[in-house]
C-alpha cells in the first residue's frame, strides 16, 4: 500500500520538479479533454504548445503576443507572491487591475486633446494609485476589523466590474463611438498610447517595466529585511511577532504592492494592447495570475517562466479555437487543471511516498497549517 | 416613491425567498464542511457546476428531477476532487479551493456552450386547494417549488444533526480538535470527505436552483459571486444554521430590493444599485468580524488545517 511519510526538510529537488510534473500531467489531461471533445489530442497539444513557438507561418504574430500576454500576468503575480508568502490571500487582483485601468484611463481621457510626453507616465501613476486604493479596502478592513481579506477582495472584483460598466456607459463613453459602451480609443492620441517600442516585437513599456520589477522583487524578497519579514510571517505568525515584525504593517504593504502592480498592469493593458475600455476589457488576468504565482513557486524567476507558459496556453488556445474550432472555455479548463495538478504534486515537497507498512512507528500525528506550505 | 407602492408586498416576500434559496443551500453545505474543520473556497465553482449539470440534464431529459439529481452528483463529484486533494494529498486548502473555483468555472462554460439561449423545463410548484388561494399567506407559504421547501427543511435538519445527534457531535469534534478525535477512534479523514461531498452536493443544488428557477436560463459565469456570498454567509452566521437562513433572507432581500428599484426606475444608475449585494456583504462581514469575542468562540478550532495520520 502507498503511504506518505513526512520529510524532515522540504525537498528542494521536489520544489523544482513538482511544477514540471504538474505540467506533464496537465498536457496528458488536456489531451484526454480534447479527445472527449472529438479532436485529435496530439494535434491539439501541438497547436497549443508547439505551433505558437516554432511554426514558421505563425511566429511573427505569436512570439510577440507571448510577451504581450505574459507581461500583465507576471506583473500581477509578482505582487501576489508577497502576500501569498506571508499567508495573506488577496484574490481580488482582478478588481485592482480593473480599477487601475479605470483610474489611469480617466486621467488620460480627461486630458484628451492635449499632447505631451508626461501624459502616459501620469496615467501610469494614476493606474498604480487606483489599484493601490482598491487594495487598501481589504487591507485596512483586515487590520482594523480582522475582516477576511479573501472575501472582501473578491467581492470588490464584482463591484469593479459594475463600476467599469457604469463608466463606459456614462462619463467615459466615447463621444464619437455611436453610443457603444466603450471609451475613446487610446490609439487616437499618441500621448496616451502605450505603443510598441520596437516594431514587430510586441515590446511595449509594460514589458520593460515588468523586467525591471522582476529584478526589484528578487532583491526585496531575497536581500531586503522586508522580504525576510514576509517569509517569517508565512512560516509562523507567532514567531514573526516575537521577532518584532509589525504584522499589520506587513499586511498593508503586501496588499498595497499587489494592488499597485495590478493597477499598473491594468492601465498598461488598457492603453496598450487593449486600446480602449469596454465591459469586455477584463479577461481574467487577475485570476490567472494566481495560478502563475503558485506555478512559479512564488519566486520571481519562476513567475516569469510560469507567466510565459500561461501566455502560451492563451495563445495556443486561440489558435486551437481558430484551427480546430475548439471551444474557448477549453483553455480555462486547462488552466484550472494545471492548478489542481500543481497543488497535488506539492505533496512531494513535504512528504515522501513509501510502499508498504511503516518500519518504525513515527511519533503520533503531524499537522500542516493551511497557508504555510507551498 | 409612488413607483415603490406598485410592488405588491406578497410578491416581494415570495421573491425574496426565491432569491435567497441558492445561497442558503450553498451556505448550509459549506457550514457543515467548515464544522468538520475544512475550509472549501471552491463553493463558487461547485455552484456553477451544479447550475450547468442541472440545466443540461433537465433540458436533455426534459425532467427537472433528473436535472436536480445531476446537479447533486456533479457538485458532489467536484467536491470529491477537492476532498481527495486536501485529505489524501494534504494540499493547501486555500489554493485547492481556488483551483476548484477556476476549474469549475471553465468546465461549466465548456459544458454549457450548446445550452445558451435554451429554455429549461419548468419546475413544478406546490398548489394546495384553498391554502394556495389564501391572500398573502397563500402566496408566501403555499405556492413555491419543492427545492425551496427542501432548503428550509435542510436548515432545520442540519441544525438538529449538528446539535442533537451523535454523528453530528463526531463531526464537530473532528472540526474542533482532530488530534483528540483521532485518538479516541473517530475517523477524521472519512468524516471530512463525507462532509465535503455533502457540501458539494448542496452547492450544486443551489447552483441548479439558479439556472432552473431563479433566472431560468444558462449564461456563462451566471453564479456571479453567489458562491462567495455563501462563504460570507457562513462567517456572518457564526457557524449556526438558523442564522444562515436569516442571513440568506437578508442578502436575498437586498438583491430583490435592488432589482425592484431598478425596475421602478429610481434615479440612481443601474450599475450603482447592482453593486448593493456585494457592498452589503462587505459591510456585514466587517460588522461581524469587528465583534471579536463572538467570532472566536464559534469558529471551529481546526478550520483550514490539514491532518496527517501517521499510520
Amino acid at each position: 500500500m502507498l503511504r506518505l511519510e513526512p520529510r524532515a526538510q522540504p525537498s528542494t529537488l521536489m520544489q523544482a520538479t513538482a511544477p514540471l510534473l504538474a505540467i506533464v500531467a496537465t498536457i496528458i489531461g488536456g489531451g484526454i479533454l480534447f479527445l472527449i471533445l472529438g479532436k485529435n489530442p496530439f494535434e491539439s497539444i501541438r497547436i497549443i504548445f508547439w505551433d505558437p513557438l516554432f511554426n514558421e507561418a505563425l511566429v511573427s504574430y505569436t512570439r510577440p503576443q507571448l510577451l504581450v500576454k505574459a507581461a500583465p500576468l507576471v506583473m500581477i503575480a509578482l505582487g501576489l507572491s508577497f502576500g501569498f508568502r506571508a499567508g495573506i490571500w488577496n484574490i481580488g487582483a482582478e478588481g485592482q487591475f480593473v480599477m487601475g485601468a479605470l483610474a489611469g484611463s480617466a486621467v488620460g481621457l480627461a486630458l484628451h486633446p492635449m499632447q505631451g510626453i508626461w501624459i502616459l507616465p501620469l496615467m501610469l501613476v494614476s493606474g498604480i494609485a487606483g489599484g493601490f486604493v482598491w487594495a487598501m479596502i481589504p487591507a485596512l478592513l483586515r487590520v482594523y476589523f480582522r475582516t477576511n481579506e479573501i472575501l472582501v477582495s473578491l467581492m470588490l472584483v464584482y463591484v469593479s466590474y459594475k463600476i467599469l460598466t457604469a463608466m463606459v456607459t456614462g462619463p467615459l463613453r466615447s463621444p464619437i463611438g455611436y453610443n457603444f459602451p466603450e471609451s475613446r480609443s487610446f490609439h487616437d492620441n499618441p500621448s496616451m498610447h502605450n505603443s510598441e517600442l520596437i516594431a514587430g516585437t510586441g515590446i511595449h513599456w509594460g514589458i520593460v517595466i515588468t523586467g525591471l520589477l522582476v529584478i526589484l522583487c528578487y532583491y526585496v524578497m531575497r536581500r531586503h529585511l522586508f522580504g525576510y519579514h514576509v517569509n517569517l510571517m508565512g512560516q509562523s505568525n507567532k514567531v514573526a511577532r516575537f521577532a518584532g515584525v509589525r504584522i499589520n504593517l506587513v499586511i498593508v504593504v503586501c496588499l498595497g504592492i499587489t494592488g499597485a502592480l495590478a493597477g499598473l498592469a491594468g492601465i498598461l493593458e488598457a492603453s496598450g494592447p487593449a486600446g480602449k475600455l469596454s465591459p469586455h476589457f477584463p479577461v481574467g488576468y487577475g485570476f490567472t495570475a494566481i495560478i502563475v504565482a503558485f506555478l512559479g513557486r512564488l519566486h520571481p524567476i519562476g513567475i516569469v517562466l510560469a507567466g510565459l507558459l500561461m501566455a502560451l496556453t492563451y495563445i495556443g488556445g486561440e489558435l486551437a479555437q481558430f484551427m480546430l474550432d475548439a471551444p474557448a472555455a477549453a483553455i480555462q479548463v486547462f488552466q484550472g487543471m494545471l492548478l489542481f495538478f500543481l497543488v497535488a504534486a506539492d505533496v512531494l515537497v513535504n512528504y515522501r511516498v513509501r510502499i508498504g507498512t511503516p518500519g518504525r512507528p513515527t511519533s503520533g500525528a503531524r499537522e500542516v497549517t493551511a497557508g504555510s506550505s507551498s | 416613491m409612488n413607483e415603490l407602492g406598485s410592488i405588491s408586498p406578497e410578491l416581494l416576500v415570495a421573491s425574496v425567498m426565491v432569491a435567497s434559496t441558492p445561497i442558503l443551500l450553498a451556505g448550509l453545505g459549506e457550514l457543515v464542511v467548515e464544522k468538520a474543520g475544512v475550509l472549501n473556497l471552491g463553493v463558487e465553482g461547485l455552484m456553477i457546476i451544479g447550475a450547468v449539470c442541472g440545466f443540461a440534464m433537465s433540458v436533455i431529459t426534459g425532467s427537472v428531477l433528473a436535472g436536480v439529481l445531476a446537479a447533486l452528483v456533479g457538485g458532489a463529484l467536484l467536491g470529491l476532487v477537492f476532498a481527495v486533494l486536501t485529505q489524501y494529498l494534504l494540499s493547501n486548502q486555500v489554493a485547492t479551493g481556488l483551483a476548484t473555483t477556476l476549474f469549475g468555472l471553465g468546465l461549466a462554460s465548456l459544458i454549457g456552450k450548446p445550452f445558451i439561449g435554451v429554455r429549461p423545463p419548468e419546475m413544478p410548484r406546490l398548489r394546495v386547494e384553498f391554502l394556495s388561494d389564501l391572500p398573502f399567506i397563500g402566496h408566501v407559504l403555499f405556492s413555491h417549488d419543492p427545492v425551496l421547501y427542501l432548503s428550509l427543511g435542510m436548515t432545520l435538519l442540519i441544525w438538529y444533526f449538528l446539535r442533537h445527534t451523535k454523528k453530528g457531535l463526531i463531526l464537530r469534534a473532528v472540526g474542533e480538535n482532530h488530534d483528540a478525535a483521532h485518538s479516541i477512534g473517530y475517523k477524521v479523514r472519512q468524516t471530512r470527505i463525507l462532509a465535503i461531498m455533502f457540501g458539494g452536493a448542496m452547492a450544486g443544488l443551489g447552483g441548479c436552483y439558479l439556472s432552473l428557477v431563479r433566472v431560468p436560463q444558462w449564461t456563462e459565469g451566471m453564479t456571479a459571486g453567489a458562491g462567495w456570498i455563501a462563504l460570507a454567509l457562513v462567517v456572518f452566521s457564526s457557524w449556526r444554521p438558523l442564522r444562515v437562513l436569516l442571513g440568506a433572507w437578508l442578502f436575498g432581500g437586498v438583491t430583490v430590493l435592488q432589482l425592484n428599484l431598478q425596475a421602478a426606475g429610481v434615479g440612481i444608475g443601474v450599475a450603482y444599485l447592482s453593486v448593493a449585494p456585494y457592498v452589503v456583504t462587505i459591510i456585514v462581514l466587517v460588522l461581524i468580524s469587528a465583534n471579536r469575542s463572538q467570532r472566536l468562540l464559534n469558529a471551529p478550532a481546526c478550520l483550514g488545517r490539514s491532518y496527517y495520520i501517521s499510520s
